[in-house]
This record gives structure tokens, sequence and C-alpha cells, in this order.
């Protein structure tokens, strides 16, 4: 038993560290947080070229062969620099579906791009009735000539706005909430019938609504079998949902180191601020709520990589405590800061946003919280 | 990263099992569970696993440990907890041994260590005081040397299972000027010594464990003194980081859990049973999540401590986690219980009384109350890791 990283994982977590350190800092990311696009393209590529795009992939397709433990380092480094770039929503999504997918000759095509930064992907799943429940799909794709013609919407797509390719879960079978008779589809953005409505996030993001109205896609642009779906968003989701607390994670830590730098530097009535034992207690509790919320990731880790049948419970488990420990944290965060802690101009109150967002992603506390105890209390 | 099991600790937990199986019996379980024959039983069953050479995981081997690794140490605890098979009695395996192994000379090595691994003595904690309880350093319980013996007067408080010790180890004030933590000495006293009254303390909980210890005059050869004279705290404070590694109780925690929901779904309101209400599914998992993590934080405290690093301030979180997380388990026994969370010890069936668990609920819930105050209050840790992890 050991909680090690390997001479290669230290390496790829510092490679990580060291450029959100020297490339990365508050102003710079005001910057891409304010341009067009939302995101860099030129760090992207560097991005490409320092192999962080790789990490997950399979080496046959040019990728690193990376554990969940890689991309949990890469992660949890990007989450500390607030990163904009869609590493998410590109490597670990859509990437994700595609290595998972079993499609070879979509992964030969599509993988490579990823790997040498030159696709910039989307997974399109969410609808506006749909909440956090992925089988909620109205959108639906009939079979048209020798493919088939999509139609719907999809909402709040991550990166929607700069990906040129999606993946698009769309119902080929069944009703509403079932959980069989949902497709992905492979879609190109500029295919025809596509619009793409983009908005701005507080976290920095550029989301897109996106709707369909008869796309035409070829049979070769299906991921996996007709129908069968939801077993791969699911495992694809689960991965997504570490991904997001090992971002968490980053994200807990900075605004710990921060507050506490500040509670040692701030002074009122003579004396630092720190020195009181009512904020002392509550720096340490947000200190074991960013300790157990690590144990629960590396828990989290661990069983995913062991295949273990608990993980899908485990899973849902860090989420309940990744809301609620990155809403202590980042409450108890600007509370210690004070007036300063509501300025636009320090980044305390980005990282709190950025976690708000993480935490709404695929689901909130509550939501993974009643799918803990379905699992568990049967 | 890796938390599987080799094929060697499969073989590890194979045999683990086998002997809890073997010696933990029916017979031993009964005597425990009686209060008349609670202490023989204890040293019987102490007794059995020294005999298997398991008494002291955590002791050096030269010393009588089992140099176990850390993963077959959480193997011992998980299997022995998932019996529901009690920890051994603390005082002198887990507070005072290593403190006698770390600091004492060899003469005292020859003498204590041996009776305390086959448990021929049993051992109490006389540290807090009637005046010095989280401040512990202020204790006043005053050692004069006169030749080569200490005479020891005050009295200490909170002592557990005082009336069955054959010794108490003590911290006494050998020196009352300078720094209040530098006149403090380590004394190990015969609890068959002229001068020593035990008076029982009754708790909430409707039971006797705890004692106040009153040392009128007792003589105390200076041969039984840990290291140097004033300097006993330093070794208190080791001891404590000891006790702190193995007070967050997950594997205990885990296995009254389990019960809770075992409970939950016999216990009915309404027709609906406790384990299907959403409010009572929300309670079990806000403490089975934390749980879940506890377990893996422990894990890594002692991943660092396998790695030769020391458990640090990271055993004052285990320490608040865990007790805070046995207290909300206890909670839980007690809604469950409902009405009968309020029944007092009795002889009655549960068949006769209506009901299974209230009065071991009662028991485990108003005992329960000490684990945040013992050990050094929670309040308490939480000024260490102020202090010593955030460096404030």
């Amino acid at each position: 038993m050991n909680f090690d990283f390997t001479e290669e994982q230290s390496m790829l977590r510092d490679s990580v560290a060291r450029y959100v350190q020297d490339n990365y800092d508050f102003e710079a990311r005001r910057a891409i947080a304010e341009s067009t696009e939302g995101m860099s393209r030129e760090h992207w590529q560097n991005f490409a070229e320092l192999g962080w795009l790789s990490v997950p992939f399979a080496e046959e397709h040019g990728g690193f062969g990376g554990s969940t433990v890689d991309t949990m380092l890469v992660m949890e480094e990007l989450g500390k620099g607030l990163v904009l770039e869609p590493y998410l929503a590109t490597v670990v999504l859509f990437g994700g579906l595609l290595q998972r997918s079993g499609n070879s000759a979509l992964q030969a095509e599509f993988i490579p791009k990823i790997i040498d930064g030159t696709c910039l992907g989307a997974f399109a799943y969410l609808e506006r009735q749909s909440r956090f429940e992925l089988n909620d799909v109205q959108s639906h794709a009939t079979a048209s000539g020798d493919g088939y013609s999509i139609s719907g919407e999809k909402v709040l797509v991550f990166n929607g706005a700069n990906a040129d390719h999606l993946i698009v879960s769309a119902r080929t079978a069944g009703e509403q909430f079932d959980q069989q008779g949902i497709s992905l589809f492979l879609v190109p953005i500029d295919a025809e019938g596509v619009t793409v409505t983009s908005y701005g996030m507080m976290d920095g993001q550029r989301v897109a609504n996106i709707s369909f109205d008869k796309v035409a896609v070829p049979s070769t642009s299906l991921l996996g079998l007709e129908g069968e779906a939801m077993a791969l968003i699911e495992a694809v989701v689960q991965h997504a949902n570490v991904a997001l607390a090992s971002e968490a994670i980053g994200i807990m830590g900075q605004l710990n180191a921060k507050t506490l730098d500040y509670a040692k530097t701030r002074k009122q009535f003579g004396v630092t601020i720190g020195s009181f034992q009512a904020l002392q207690h509550r720096m340490v509790d947000t200190f074991m709520a960013y300790e157990q919320s690590k144990s629960l990731l590396y828990r989290a880790v661990c069983e995913l990589e062991d295949q273990a049948d608990s993980a899908a419970a485990t899973v849902h488990a860090l989420m309940v405590m990744i809301d609620r420990s990155g809403k202590l944290i980042f409450s108890e965060a600007i509370q210690l800061h004070g007036g300063m802690g509501l300025t636009d101009e320090l980044d305390i109150g980005h990282y709190a946003k950025r976690l708000m967002m993480i935490n709404t992603t695929f689901g909130n506390g509550d939501f993974h919280q009643a799918a803990f105890n379905a699992l568990r209390y049967a | 990263m890796d938390i599987s099991f080799s094929p060697e600790d499969l073989a590890f937990r194979d045999e683990v099992r086998a002997f809890f199986d073997q010696a933990y019996d029916a017979d031993l379980q009964a005597r425990l569970a009686d209060k008349a024959s609670f202490k023989e039983a204890v040293i019987d069953w102490q007794k059995r696993l020294y005999a298997q050479g398991w008494i002291a995981p955590n002791w050096p081997v030269e010393y009588g440990g089992t140099g176990w690794s850390s993963t077959q140490k959480y193997i011992f605890e998980t299997e022995r907890s998932s019996r529901g098979i009690r920890d051994v009695v603390p005082f002198g395996l887990q507070m005072v041994g290593p403190v006698i192994y770390a600091f004492g000379n060899d003469e005292q090595k020859e003498r204590f260590l041996p009776r305390i691994l086959s448990s021929d003595d049993w051992w109490c904690q006389g540290y807090s005081e009637p005046g010095a309880g989280s401040d512990l350093a202020s204790l006043k319980t005053k050692a004069v040397l006169e030749g080569d013996e200490y005479v020891v007067n005050g009295a200490k408080i909170w002592t557990t299972y005082a009336q069955y010790a054959d010794w108490i180890f003590c911290l006494v004030r050998s020196n009352s000027e300078g720094k209040k933590q530098e006149g403090i000495s380590f004394l190990l006293i015969d609890m068959k010594s002229p001068g020593i009254k035990v008076n029982p303390i009754h708790t909430i909980d409707n039971h006797h464990s705890l004692n106040e210890v009153e040392f009128n005059d007792v003589r105390v050869p200076v041969a039984n003194r840990i290291g140097e004279e004033n300097k006993g705290w330093t070794y208190a404070k080791a001891l404590l980081a000891h006790e702190r590694t193995t007070i967050a109780g997950v594997a205990d925690s885990k296995r009254a859990f389990d019960e809770v929901c075992r409970r939950a779904a016999l216990e009915v309101n309404a027709g609906k049973r406790l384990i299907d209400d959403p409010l009572f599914r929300k309670r079990l998992s806000d403490i089975e999540i934390e749980l879940m993590a506890l377990e893996f934080t422990e894990l890594r405290v002692l991943a660092t401590v396998a790695s030769g690093g020391a458990p640090g301030a990271e055993s004052s979180l285990l320490k608040i986690k865990g007790t805070e997380l046995q207290q909300a388990i206890q909670s839980l026994n007690m809604e469950l219980a409902g009405y009968y969370q309020g029944v007092l010890d009795n002889n009655l069936s549960a068949e006769q009384l209506g009901h299974e668990f209230g009065s071991d609920a009662r028991q485990s819930f108003m005992y329960g109350r000490a684990a945040t105050v013992y050990g050094g209050s929670n309040e308490i840790q939480k000024n260490i890791i102020a202090k010593a992890v955030l460096g404030l």
C-alpha cells in the first residue's frame, strides 16, 4: 500500500505546475477570460507540445497511456491556475468518449488530432429540461439514407463555442427518460443545420446552446452501438467527475493557502488576525475539509483503477464531499478576507466561482447524495 | 498509488481470520459481556493474542512487536473490528509501553515490558487532575525526593479502570520553579503502595469506569522514574502523539455504522423502514461519506509512518474527525431506538422488553461524550493543528 507517485507522474505534475506558475498568473488569465474566445490557442498548442493532451490516450493512437492518477495530477495543477483552456471538454469528455467507444476509425482519425492540438472537441449532452439526468434526452436521430438525421437542442455545451467537432447524445429509440435508446454521434460544428449561440459563464468559460435542424451525418459517425450509449456516457462522466474533483482539490488548496497567508499578514487591533482563536479554528476546519476531500479523491482514483464494484458509489461520495467542502472553503476564504474577499480584483472570488461551476457540472451535492444513497442503502 | 492487496497480504488475512474464528469463542464473548467476569475475560483474551505473538503490532520487533507492514496492520484492525472484537486495553500496550521502550532504562524495560505484553500487569493513566484538564502542564501532584524515594501527594482524576489496575503511570511536579512544562517527571507507581486511595466516579452512562486516585505520602523508588527528572513532559508529549494515531477508531466506527444500517432496516415508522426514509438516509450518508474519507486519511498517515515519517499533527485531524463520527453514529443509534433510548440496564430479554438495543444505545451515547474530551479535547487538537500545521 502506498500513496506515492511514480517518477513519470511527478514529472508530469511538475511540468504542469511550472507552466501554470510561469505563464498563467491571475492577470494573464483575466486577459484570456475577457478575450472573444475565452481561451488561448497559443496555450493550447503549448499544452500539445508538452504532451499533456496525450495523457489518457492509448499508446497505439500516440497517447501517453496514462491512468486516472495522471489525469488527477494534471487537473489539480490546472485548477490551481484556474486554467480556462478546455482540457475537460476536449481531452476528458470528447476524447474519453472516443477512446471508450470502440469505434476504431473515428479513434484513428480524431485522437491524433486531439493530441497534436488541432482538434477542439465538446460533448453536447445537456438539454434545457434535463437538469442533472444524463438519460433525459429528447433530441433525436432518425435513420436517413445511409446515415442519420439529428434534430433537437443542447444547452450549456462546454467549449461549444470553440469546438470544431461535437459528440452529441440523441435518442434513436425509446421515451424521454429511458436508459435504452440513446446514441452518440460525432458531428462537425460546420455541418449544415447546426446553429451555435454562445455566452459566458461566471467562471470565465464560454459555453453554447447548439441547435440541430435535420443535421445529416453518415452512419460511420455513430460511436458504439445504436441505442446503447448510456453505459459509455456514464463511464466517461464518472472519470470526468474525478477529473473535476481533482481540479477542485487544486482550487481548494489555493484558497486555503491564500487565506492563511492573509491571516498571517493582515493586522487588526494591533495584531495579525491569524492570532485570533475564533479564526484559527475556522481555518483548521477548512484544512480538515481539504484533507478529507483529498483522501476521498485518492480512494475514488484507486477504486477506479482497480475497477472495484464500489467505485460508482465512491465517486458519488466524492462529489458530495467536494460540493460541501468547496462551499465551506470558499465561504470561509471570502469571509476571512473581509471586504477584499468581495472584490473582483482579488482572485479569491474567481476561485469560488469556478468551484461553484464544478459542483453543478454533472450534478450537485444533493444529486450525488441521492445517487449514493440509492446504491448503498438498497 | 496502490492500495491493492498482494497474495501475501491475502494469505495473511486468511491467517488472521482463522485465528479470530478459533480464539474469540462464544464462551469468551459471554464472559466479556458479563460485568462480573469482565476483567478476567479481557485478560484472558489479551493472553490469547499474546500467545499468538499479536498483542503489540505497533511495537518494534525487538521489544515484542509483530514487524507487520502498515497494510498488514490495516488488515488486522479491519478483521478485528468487523467481528466486533474489542481493542486491547490501551494504557499498558499503547500508552506506557511505548514510553518505556523509548525512554526507559534497560532495567525498566526488562521489568515492565514483558508483563505489559502478557497482560500480567493492568495499567492505568495518571495525567489529568481536578485542577489540570486541557491545561495538563499546570498539574500539581507533588513529588519530593527523599533519599532514593519520591514522596507523592496529590490527586489524579478521570482514571479509567483504576479499580482494576496494578500500576499507574503518572505525571508529577518535581520542580515548581521556571516554566510549568519543565518541572514535571514521569513516574511508574505500584497501585498497592500505601497511601493510594481509589474513589469511584459514576458517570452519566450509569456505569463505573472512571475514578479519582488520591496519593497521600506515597513512596515511589527513584528507580521507577522514566528518564531524567523534570523531563517528563517531553516523554508524555511523545505518548500523546502515539495515543492519537489509534484514536480515530475508523475500523470500529465502520462496524458500528454497519450495525446502524442493519437496525435501520428493522425499525419501522408508519409501516416504512427507516432505511427507506430520505431524511434518515441523508443522515446515514452524511456520516458514511466522511467515514470513507477518514479511512483513507488514516491510511495516508499510516503510509507516511511506514515510510519513516512521524505522525505529526495529522493525528490531531484523525482524533477530531474520528471522535465526531463516533458520536454521530451513537446519535443515530439513539434516533433508531426511539422511546427505548431511555431504558436503563435490566435483566429483561428483548422479547420481554419489546426492543433490542435501547439500553446499549443509551450507554454508548452517554459515555461517548467523553471521546471529544479525552486525549486532549477536540478544541485543544484544533489549537495544535493551528500551531503545528498552519503555523498560526
